[in-house]
């Protein structure tokens, strides 16, 4: 249990300087959404300043920012419960019938390089009307899901005792009624893993929605980056939508904090 | 009654159709197309349907000098970056792996990064990186050193990205081997210890090795995000100045939607593809190999 690679004082050094270099950059960028123009270029930077509200002002008044937050829920949530609805039968097929192809199959779809589907869906999305509708950018953030939904899922099923829907089927019940009332009400903690994880990398997603999505279902990564090449140089507004696109991931972290270690790192360290 | 046994018989591919059917289609077909397309030499923007030319695109593509810096732009930065995260992932974890006050508080700020939207951290590291107001600049000056370029110069600006890129997701290697270390039985470390053995010995004659196939695993998955890096790239520099950090990814999007180019895009997709694809075949070899 004792590891005394560090003595307690040099140990505490260290995490200390560890969670320095992890923090900066937010503290950075929260600090500096509250800065005018004036203090942000000043030179040597200001510790100490008049903080204001004008960066956060300005995001949400001009820049139909609440429309672009409200397109991520949209995509990330139709996104994440379909691919819940998809996942969930496929994942527990894999966990109690041990299919490791199929799982290696859909897993492929988080493994491959995105831009090997996007381009041609581009052409074909563009050829169906289909670009800048919420429909292609849904079924386009699924592809991200879903992968993570069967690959937390089917550990997870994996972990719950066969003799459960076993007992269930032999009184006469079938699988399909022992998944749907035995096993998932048993899900909540894998369940609440999946849903974060894939809404979190939905919520982040940039390249699908920067092809996909224009004026209309624009998410907010597309948002940001659009403020950056309009605005180069008001870093203070810049910094304010990047802390706002942040901030809901990371409060989800917070609150989920136990189910998205353990979806991070489940797949490398179980068998 | 007849129907629901029915379904009960054929659950083991009735559940898991719909999910299969979704992935043959976003997915299966797609790369397929994308691979009929590479011999082509298709102009989106002609007007023109697709003229095949068996594999002229490829050797128009394979002999570019731009093609062939990208590839290796591609597999320089994912050696640099995973190697430097591996390094530090793997000490920060062996470090963290005991019991202290606020354990959970520093499990938490790992995840940050984890989470946070990369086109915004590479946002917040142009403004580190700005080369007259930036953080790291006054940093370099005030201890008397000459500011630098960073991502402005063609020579700094891959490692200015690999930089970013550690910061970004060395917290998951400590993370994964953190896990991998808590599964670890007590008994051996405790027995090299009564024996005597110093603490550097322990690590790397008994956790290290312990701990190994899990490194291992976290650092292909590592390697094969890192092989696709795209957003802090495309919002830091857009493959600039130049192409001096233009990867295969960004070359591809460039060439399929600047250009249209869709024949000699393929052709860097399937290439990414290809090397993607044996990553990806080597962990799931690696991982039944090393269950055994």
């Amino acid at each position: 249990m004792k590891n005394r690679l560090l003595p307690t004082a040099v140990f505490y050094l260290v995490v200390a300087a560890m969670a320095l270099v992890v923090l900066f950059p937010f503290l950075w960028m929260l600090s500096s959404s509250f800065k005018t123009q004036v203090d942000i270029i000043s030179w040597p930077p200001k510790i100490l300043f008049d903080p204001t509200l004008a960066n956060y002002e300005k995001v949400f008044g001009e820049q139909d920012f609440l429309k672009y937050f409200l397109n991520s829920t949209i995509v990330g949530t139709a996104a994440v419960g379909m691919s819940l609805l998809l996942g969930l039968p496929a994942a527990y097929s894999i966990a109690r019938f041990t299919q490791q192809r199929l799982a290696v199959f859909i897993l492929l779809a988080r493994l491959m390089p995105g831009i090997s589907f996007l381009m041609p869906w581009y052409i074909v999305f563009s050829r169906l009307g289909l670009m800048d509708s919420y429909t292609a950018l849904i079924l386009s953030h699924m592809l991200i899901a879903l992968p993570i939904v069967v690959w937390i899922m089917s550990s997870y099923f994996a972990t719950i005792p066969r003799e459960l829907e076993e007992s269930a089927m032999v009184d006469g019940a079938t699988r399909q009624y022992a998944f749907l009332k035995i096993i998932l009400p048993l899900s909540g903690p894998g369940i609440i893993t999946a849903t974060t994880l894939s809404f979190i990398f939905s919520w982040n997603n940039f390249m699908f929605s920067q092809v996909l999505s224009m004026e209309k279902t624009k998410t907010l990564p597309i948002a940001v980056y659009n403020f950056l090449s309009y605005a180069e140089v008001d870093w203070g507004g810049v910094m304010a939508a990047a802390v706002a696109i942040m901030a809901p991931a990371i409060v989800l972290t917070m609150v989920f904090q136990k189910y998205v270690v353990k979806g991070l790192t489940m797949g490398a360290v179980k068998g | 009654m007849i129907r629901s046994s029915f379904t009960d018989r054929h659950l083991h591919w009735l559940f898991p159709l719909p999910a299969v059917l979704f992935v043959a289609l976003l997915m299966v077909f797609p790369v397929l197309y994308t691979f009929v397309l590479s011999f082509s030499n298709w102009n989106l923007t002609s007007g023109q349907p697709a003229d095949f030319v068996g594999l002229r695109s490829y050797a128009r593509v394979l002999a570019e000098p731009r093609f062939l810096h990208a590839l290796g732009r591609t597999i320089a930065f994912t050696i640099a970056a995973v190697a430097i995260e591996g390094l530090l992932g793997v000490a920060a974890a062996l470090v963290l792996n005991r019991a202290f006050v606020g354990k959970s508080v520093a499990k938490l700020l790992l995840l940050l990064p984890l989470v946070a939207t990369p086109v915004a951290v590479g946002i917040v590291f142009n403004l580190f990186y700005d080369p007259t107001i930036g953080f790291f600049n006054f940093v370099l000056t005030s201890f008397g050193l000459p500011p630098g370029l960073w991502v402005s110069h063609q020579k700094t600006v891959l490692a200015s990205l690999v930089l970013v890129d550690v910061w970004q997701w060395t917290p998951m290697i400590t993370l994964i081997v953190l896990a991998g270390l808590a599964g670890l039985s007590e008994e051996p470390v405790e027995a090299a210890r009564i024996d005597g053995a110093s603490e550097w010995q322990i690590i790397r004659l008994i956790t290290l090795p312990m701990v190994l196939p899990v490194v291992l695993t976290a650092l292909i998955l590592r390697l094969i995000d890192a092989l696709k890096t795209f957003d802090i790239i495309f919002a830091m520099t857009g493959g600039g100045p130049g192409y001096a950090s233009e990867t295969l990814n960004i070359m591809g999007f460039k060439y399929s939607f600047e250009y249209f180019r869709m024949g000699q895009s393929a052709v860097i997709l399937v290439v990414l593809f290809l090397v993607v694809f044996s990553c990806s075949m080597a962990i799931m070899k690696l991982r039944s190999a090393t269950e055994q």
